[in-house]
């Protein structure tokens, strides 16, 4: 740990707050709590509402692994995993099982996760109604008499124009019954991941300074119709390094010629995988 | 069927309003003002600018409290509470369930951002309807029956005249069967001859519906086309109150004399 900095960088008082924040919405799952976001010595937009949840929890024996788009190894995550080892001296880990913290950007791990584990996303707009209505009383209103219409609207203007529900990433979702939330850009692919979790899942936006969370073991709905159900991303193809056929795959460029290959999106799946077929 | 008939047939009124007071400062907006509305009942406010009648709409309708008096209403199963007692979601259901309320500018009252389908299905959706085709298929029906071709369902409101506008957001309004609509002056902003043909539209519909309706109007040919009775108002004051024809064909109060007698007969 450098000298000069205080345990995970932030100040005890500022971790504090941010704690108050997310006990709070632990205690309401899917509400938005606003709290005091710091400066951070990165810029808004690289995950600045993550790591001050991240810094605000994590502890010395805590094993830490950072993802962005399901890679450990892009240089966002890396330079966050650095970041933490230096301040807050924490061991880290690429493996999701050995992690007691996951900090991630766009994707939750394929491995299923434990009870005891926490995942922390950050979270770039919290505001699922925000597209419809940019003023923030009125959004607030709308979460306080779960006046969530225009939610279907939209989903029912998909369906009008291109036949099917074409909202992909940060599928909007009902948290508990009560709450609609953003999931943050992850593939709706992962939306099922969300439901009857046994993980703790912390969501923090920083430059919208609101935490919101999903405890442990709540029920997390996909917005739908009866007649377009919700449904996940499949491909006709399997994970070319791993042979994966229920993971979320990526489509690589291989070459200038066209040529292309599906891979899995979570790098730490795909290399556990090929080493146990080894 | 006149009022008198129609109050025989139902005995409790949908809206009863109590000495009702609405300032915004020192001005003075709406003064004691009282009334009952029945089932079924159209009744027209008419008076000149500034004289209250968009501020009494508000007060009515639960978007603008009044500073003193009562906005008592009938729900279905006969019981009575105070607008403005009952808690903000269930006056968001009522309004959007057994009320409807349409703006003079079709702005206010379309999202412009969707189809006229979503437009029309928006309030089905938010009483809980889940399945897409249904939606769609109570939609059409609300389209056809305001005069909207179906074929243009999915096109974005923009693309439509002001009538169709104006028609579609009766639509929108309707589709949940409401007992009672407010309008601010639904034909304002049309041609002639378009609001001629919406008010043609408008009558059949409140006569099929059985549609009670508070409609404020400049216009006295649309009081006298659509409604049962006519209130006229001036400087915040209801001056006179009676049935339409009554009241057009020998009005009592000096300023109703001068309203009547001021445009051209009809
Ligand atoms: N939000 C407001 N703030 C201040 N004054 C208001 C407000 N709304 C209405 N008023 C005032 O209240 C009075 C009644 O206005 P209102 O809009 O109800 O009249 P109106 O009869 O609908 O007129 P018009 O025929 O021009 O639409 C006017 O003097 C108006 O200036
Ligand atoms: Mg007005």
């Amino acid at each position: 740990m450098t000298a000069g900095y205080n345990f995970a960088y932030l100040d005890e008082q500022t971790k504090r707050m941010i704690r108050r924040a997310i006990l709070k919405a632990v205690a309401i799952p899917g509400y938005q709590v606003p709290f005091g976001s710091r400066e951070m010595p990165l810029p808004y937009g690289w995950g600045t509402g993550g790591i001050q949840v991240t810094a605000s929890i994590i502890g010395s024996d805590d094993v830490l692994k950072v993802i962005d788009q399901g890679a450990d190894d892009t240089t966002n995550a890396i330079s966050i995993r650095r970041f933490f080892a230096k301040t807050a001296g924490v061991a880290t880990t690429t493996r999701t099982a050995d992690a007691t913290i996951i900090q991630t950007r766009h994707r939750i791990p394929e491995t299923p996760l434990r009870a005891g584990q926490i995942v922390v996303f950050q979270v770039p707009i919290p505001e699922p109604l925000r597209w419809l209505e940019p003023r923030e009383s009125e959004t607030r209103q709308m979460h306080a008499y779960a006046d969530y219409a225009i939610m279907h609207v939209k989903l029912y203007e998909d369906i009008a124009r291109y036949g099917h529900i074409a909202t992909t990433y940060d599928y909007p979702v009902i948290v508990n019954e009560r709450y609609l939330m953003r999931p943050s850009p992850i593939p709706k692919f992962d939306n099922p991941k969300l439901d009857m979790n046994p993980a703790l899942m912390l969501f923090g936006a920083g430059r919208e300074k609101r935490i919101y969370a999903v405890p442990p073991y709540t029920i997390v709905k996909s917005l739908d119709f009866e007649d377009h159900p919700f449904s996940i991303e499949t491909w006709d193809t399997s994970c070319a390094l791993c042979g994966a056929t229920n993971a979320f795959l990526d489509e690589v460029i291989t070459d200038d010629h066209g040529g292309k290959m599906f891979v899995c999106s979570d790098s730490d799946h795909c290399a556990e995988r090929k080493e146990k077929a080894a | 069927m006149n009022a008198i008939s129609k109050i025989a047939a139902n005995d409790l009124p949908l809206l009863s309003v109590r000495q009702l007071d609405k300032s915004f400062g020192a001005r003075t907006a709406c003064r004691n003002i009282n009334f009952d509305l029945w089932p079924g009942e159209v009744l027209a406010v008419v008076g000149e600018s500034g004289a209250g009648k968009s501020t009494l709409l508000r007060c009515l309708c639960g978007d603008q409290q009044p500073d003193l008096g009562q906005v008592l209403f009938t729900r279905r199963d006969g019981s009575i509470s105070d607008l403005y007692d009952i808690p903000e979601p269930e006056r968001r259901i009522l309004m959007r369930t057994d009320w409807g309320i349409i703006h003079q500018n079709p702005r206010d009252g379309l999202r412009f951002g969707v189809s006229a389908g979503a437009n029309v299905g928006e309030r089905l959706m938010a009483i809980g309807a889940r399945n897409y085709a249904e939606i769609r298929r109570t939609a059409a029906i609300w389209l056809e029956r305001l005069e909207i071709d179906v074929a243009r369902m999915d096109e974005l409101p923009f693309t439509f005249s002001g009538g169709m506008q104006q028609r579609l957001q009766i639509a929108r309004n309707l589709v949940t069967q409401p007992r009672l609509v407010f309008m601010d002056e639904p034909t304002g902003g049309l041609d002639v001859s378009v609001q001629a043909k919406l008010l043609d539209l408008l009558r059949s519909l409140v006569g099929e519906l059985g549609l009670a309706a508070v409609i404020v109007t400049h216009d006295l040919a649309v009081a006298r086309l659509l409604a049962d009775r006519l209130m006229v108002m001036q400087g915040g004051a209801v001056v006179e109150l009676g049935l339409t024809d009554q009241v057009l064909d020998d009005p009592q109060h000096p300023y109703s004399q001068l309203l009547v007698s001021s445009v051209l007969q009809i």
